[in-house]
């Protein structure tokens, strides 16, 4: 059964502890936002100075994972949370570890687009790459809107669009294959583009991990690795 | 090459416990009892299975310590009581007129929060109830101690002190004295009134552990106010609130996903 934590608890130092390290959480969110969004940027303008700083800053979101996973620590060891504190703690562990996997997808990104802006581009698949880049920024958006707001519904939409994100990633590997089959001398540029379009997929599943973290945390419910279509169906034909 | 078969035992053993495999020892069915006119316990619908654990939580006043002393009838001192609804031991009513509320106590043991040794010696202590029941044979009192004194983790430590006396250990070591006392005449259950809340951590532990070892040839019904203890040493946990059970069911689920929101609330801190 599903709760939404708005009692307070009776110890309000519990709630603002439990409440600085969610809005932790959102802060380190919305860097890696900024990081993946700069990472694309820097990929389809081919510009290698952003690239850079995209790959310079990924240290920050690392420390921010460390720093919120002593708070957790903490909040295990002085409170022993229960119940819905306690799947809400486990989901927030659990949610660093994969943003900070989007945080180094988005610094492989920034790598390759220095690679990639001294190279002869082919716009084409650039197109697709960027149509692709899009996709995830508005998955991983919706999924931190969903964590915000504790949102199962949103989280059950936004995780089973990860399976859009997954097509258009096989449709741009088999076009990259034609390409390298047609003409070898494109295999060392086509392959960098390929691992951006990899990166990007990976950044999809991170953020449906996440979305099967809130609703872990709000119904107490473990979806993954199980039919999630049938996760689904079970959550409409309840609510 | 198949993979190697994993034991499902692996995945099993931190699942839930089910209710419907168990055996049921005690059961309360529409149980309620009333102090003169107020109503303390509303019907209760309960079953506690045997050779587990089972904890009782709740705020003071929701019964829990009361439905606990129904179970061994140590509420028929109390004037004025009324009781509705049933109680059983192994199918029979504990509250039938053909009871006798003496044997009912020897089936169904009880130890106290603060640790009430007898003022006699150690071993006096544990072979007073083996007396009363008539045994007489030397031998037999002695190995029935020193069986009892190991049972309850006390021996290592009391085991060359047997004729001090009981006042002169430590509150730890007189709980589990007490805890000895009563498995010496073998119950089949034994209920805990909050048995650790008034014992240092150390003691506690020791106190848990042997609730752990002692479910395997015992029922034990634990009335806690620890919630963090009644999570560790329990299979199943009962959710009393204002003379009401709200919720029963396996422990490792009711602390990590209740099913009713007063569960929730207390045992997350919410209840004020």
């Amino acid at each position: 059964m599903a709760f939404q934590n708005t009692g307070q608890h009776i110890s309000h130092q519990f709630d603002e502890d439990l409440e600085s390290t969610r809005n932790k959480v959102l802060n380190m969110g919305g860097l890696v936002e900024k990081q993946v969004e700069n990472s694309l940027l820097a990929l389809v303008n081919a510009d290698s100075s952003l690239a850079e700083q995209v790959a310079m800053s990924d240290y920050q979101i690392n420390s921010m994972e460390v720093a919120i996973d002593e708070e957790c620590n903490h909040i295990i060891a002085l409170r022993q949370p229960a119940a819905s504190d306690l799947r809400l703690v486990m989901a927030i562990i659990k949610t660093i570890t994969d943003l900070e996997r989007v945080g180094d997808e988005a610094e492989k990104i920034g790598k390759y687009a220095i690679d990639l802006a001294t190279e002869e581009r082919n716009e084409n698949y650039f197109a697709e790459l960027r149509h692709l880049g899009e996709q995830v920024k508005r998955m991983l958006r919706d999924t931190l809107d969903a964590f915000a707001r504790m949102d199962v519904a949103s989280s059950y939409r936004t995780a089973a669009s990860d399976k859009e994100v997954n097509r258009e990633y096989d449709a741009i590997t088999h076009k990259l294959i034609n390409l390298m089959t047609k003409d070898p001398t494109t295999v060392e540029r086509a392959l960098r583009v390929m691992w951006c379009a990899r990166a990007l997929e990976r950044i999809g599943d991170h953020a449906k991990n996440i979305c099967e973290y809130v609703i872990f945390a709000v119904e107490g419910k473990d979806v993954r690795h199980t039919s999630f279509q049938q996760a689904l169906a079970e959550f409409q034909s309840r609510s | 090459m198949d993979a190697p078969a994993i034991s499902d035992q692996v995945f099993k053993s931190r699942t839930s416990k089910r209710l419907e495999d168990e055996e049921i020892c005690m059961q309360c069915k529409k149980f309620s009892l009333y102090y003169g006119d107020k109503q303390a316990l509303f019907d209760i619908d309960l079953k506690i299975p045997s050779r587990r654990v089972t904890a009782f939580i709740g705020p003071s006043g929701c019964g829990k310590s009361t439905l606990l002393r129904c179970m061994n009838r140590m509420n028929d001192l109390i004037d004025g009581i009324k009781l509705e609804g049933e109680l059983t031991l192994n199918g029979q009513d504990v509250y039938h007129r053909s009871v006798n509320v003496t044997d009912l106590r020897r089936r169904v043991g009880m130890v106290f929060q603060k640790p009430n040794p007898f003022p006699k010696s150690v071993f006096e202590n544990v072979a007073y109830g083996l007396r009363l029941q008539g045994v007489t044979n030397r031998r037999e009192i002695e190995d029935r101690v020193e069986w009892s004194l190991k049972s309850a983790a006390l021996w290592d430590e009391v085991g060359d002190r047997l004729q001090d006396n009981a006042f002169d250990l430590s509150g730890g070591q007189q709980q589990r004295l007490v805890i000895a006392r009563a498995i010496a005449i073998q119950p089949e259950v034994l209920l805990l009134d909050e048995p650790a809340s008034a014992l240092d951590p150390i003691s506690t532990l020791k106190i848990e552990e042997l609730i752990f070892e002692l479910k395997s040839q015992y029922t034990v019904v634990i009335v806690t106010h620890n919630m963090q203890q009644a999570a560790r040493v329990s299979d199943y946990t009962a959710f009393l609130y204002l003379g009401k059970l709200i919720e029963f069911g396996a422990t490792d689920k009711l602390f990590t996903n209740p099913t009713e929101k007063q569960t929730e609330d207390y045992i997350t801190g919410r209840y004020g």
